[in-house]
């Protein structure tokens, strides 16, 4: 293999640090002392912010129903894409091209687009707009998460370890709890935390179908159009890459042997 | 081995399994039953509920009693040809082309290395690096913008010790791209989209270059290309469809964007913060419904096109 051109790696080099920096100067700003601008270089560091957000009941209610949204959509998700990716992974039918693309569209289509037809459906419906309301948009375009991950998978398992159990005497449902589930286990586990993820960043869809509540990233949204304290933005900010980033890498870790490539289209 | 060595349990006996029997024998009725809960959901809740509110753009609005009028009229999607709707319309395809533009150019050199010079462990740590920020909070790294793009913070202070004040000042006073500063300016909020999209664009493109074959780079050489041409006419060609499959998400994700045109850029909409006052404040359902039409109708073309420079190969 030859050597690659200076002038490319310092290319490279210097788009993944453009890729990261920004992220490290949120981390930056936790510590200063300033709270009404975003004054460079912060004028004294303190750690006061971390005890600020401790103490702030709105975040925690946030938070609290973000981690709520997140884990019933997650759930949801889970259930429906894997009956999707069970039905499409190897069905060879009339109709099957445009069900796979309607499985993708949520994420396809501007959410704005998701979110506004989701507040008229329920208005129409004459649903209140609830937890429940945020849940079903979220878990919406959560299934083609797992849907992906969940496809992937079952065309790389073998058919013949499926004929194999049914030959040896198991039903249908014993083999899917048996052979199926264990062989597309980290699969799941793996698209779940995507679901998870995702749905815990959520804003576009949510400012649609949430009411009065807000979750985690509502509440990021209205403190970034009207900053109160700002460090304690950063402090949220800090925390909401932690909770992310962990079960992305975990995710990672647990397709990167397989053809699933998780990420695809957030 | 004869097959009566086999210890093998009896097969269970009852209602589970001759449902399962059945299942077995009847794959298309199983292949239904698995699909009919999330066709439920997305064919009839999703699906349904797009499709009356993208209908309603046929109906127009009463302009006295602010009410929709059911009657079909294409009033409401001439309506979007008016200058000022037009302008809006235009402005947001020429921010998602630009945004697209820099994305290809920031993201080629880090896939092209990624994907010819990395070995196993740099390569690993490369997608590592594009995939932290591609799932880190969205609102988060609008934010980290903010910061940076502010009069009073980080890019203003660094250009000033650099001595290129004076250059930030000249490109703000520019007419379009400029403001009276980068976090008000179209600069700034092309850097925060391109910033956004990027990762999209890295990783079909160094997927589609991990697809050049090596033996054609070899052949090139053999034949007596230099390095340029061979770059310019066999790698960049075959790198294409890469870089429309990743063109397909970075100019879709900002043509119906509305969050950060309300934190970074001027005060002039885009599309997305038009559908989203119309359906708000202005209960104007029927033109915001038009104006949503517009990123669909838009994106179909492009995906037309993609579909023919084999786009979704690389995807």
């Amino acid at each position: 293999m030859t050597r690659a051109p200076l002038s490319l790696k310092i290319a490279a080099i210097g788009g993944l640090a453009f890729l990261h920096i920004p992220l490290l100067f949120i981390l930056l700003y936790c510590f200063t002392t300033e709270e009404k601008s975003y004054a460079f270089p912060p004028p004294g560091f303190t750690l006061k912010w971390f005890g600020v957000v401790w103490g702030r009941a709105d975040i925690w209610a946030a938070v609290g129903l973000s981690l709520k949204v997140a884990s019933i959509a997650t759930v949801l998700a889970l259930i429906l894409g894997t009956l999707a990716a069970g039905a499409l992974a190897r069905a060879r039918f009339f109709g099957r091209e445009p069900i796979s693309l309607l499985f993708v569209l949520p994420i396809a289509l501007p959410g704005i687009v998701t979110g506004i037809a989701l507040r008229q459906a329920f208005g129409l419906m004459e649903i209140p707009f609830s937890v429940w309301t945020i849940v079903l948009g979220h878990a919406t375009f959560c299934i083609v998460v797992v849907y992906n991950n969940a496809v992937a998978r079952l065309r790389r398992l073998s058919p013949s370890l499926i004929e194999a159990s049914m030959d040896l005497g198991a039903d249908a449902f014993q083999t899917f709890r048996l052979v199926v589930l264990p062989n597309i286990g980290t699969a799941l586990l793996a698209g779940g935390m995507l679901a998870f993820a995702l749905s815990f960043d959520e804003v576009i869809v949510t400012t649609f179908t949430a009411g009065q509540q807000s979750t985690l990233p509502i509440w990021m949204l209205s403190e970034l159009i009207r900053p109160r304290q700002r460090p304690v933005t950063n402090v949220v900010a800090v925390l909401v890459i932690l909770v992310t980033f962990l079960p992305i890498l975990a995710a990672y870790y647990l397709t990167r042997h397989g053809e699933a490539v998780a990420g695809a289209g957030k | 081995m004869s097959l009566a060595s086999l210890d093998l349990p009896a097969p269970r006996d009852g209602l589970l399994r001759r449902l399962s029997d059945m299942l077995v024998r009847r794959a298309r009725l199983l292949t239904l039953l698995l699909l009919l809960p999330p066709l439920l959901w997305l064919g009839l809740v999703y699906l349904g509920s797009l499709f009356v509110f993208l209908g309603q753009s046929v109906f127009s609005i009463d302009e006295f009693s602010g009410t929709i009028v059911r009657e079909p009229t294409t009033a409401t999607l001439l309506e979007l040809f008016r200058p000022a709707n037009l302008d809006i319309l235009l402005r947001t395809i020429g921010i998602s082309a630009a945004v697209t533009v820099l994305c290809a150019i920031i993201a080629f050199p880090i896939a092209y290395y990624a994907a010819r010079y990395a070995g196993p462990r740099v390569k690993a740590a490369f997608y590592l690096a594009v995939m932290m920020p591609l799932w880190s909070s969205y609102l988060v790294k609008v934010y980290g913008w903010k910061l940076l793009l502010a009069k009073e913070g980080a890019i203003g202070w660094f250009a000033g010790k650099l001595g290129l004040a004076g250059a930030l000042e000249a490109w703000l006073a520019l007419p379009l791209v400029g403001g009276p500063s980068l976090s008000v300016s179209y600069t700034g909020m092309v850097l925060t989209f391109t910033y956004l999209w990027l990762p999209f664009m890295i990783l079909p493109v160094q997927a589609a270059l991990e697809r050049v074959p090596p033996h054609l780079i070899e052949a090139a050489g053999d034949l007596g290309a230099a390095p340029g041409l061979v770059f310019r006419t066999v790698i960049l060609p075959l790198a294409m469809p890469g870089v429309v499959a990743g063109a397909i998400f970075t100019f879709s994700l900002t043509l119906g964007d509305y969050i950060v045109p309300q934190i970074i850029g001027t005060s002039a909409l885009v599309l997305g913060q038009a559908v989203y006052t119309l359906q708000g404040t202005a209960g104007n359902i029927p033109l915001a419904a038009a104006f949503s039409l517009v990123p669909i109708l838009v994106m179909a073309v492009f995906l037309t096109l993609a579909k023919r420079t084999g786009a979704f190969d690389a995807l």
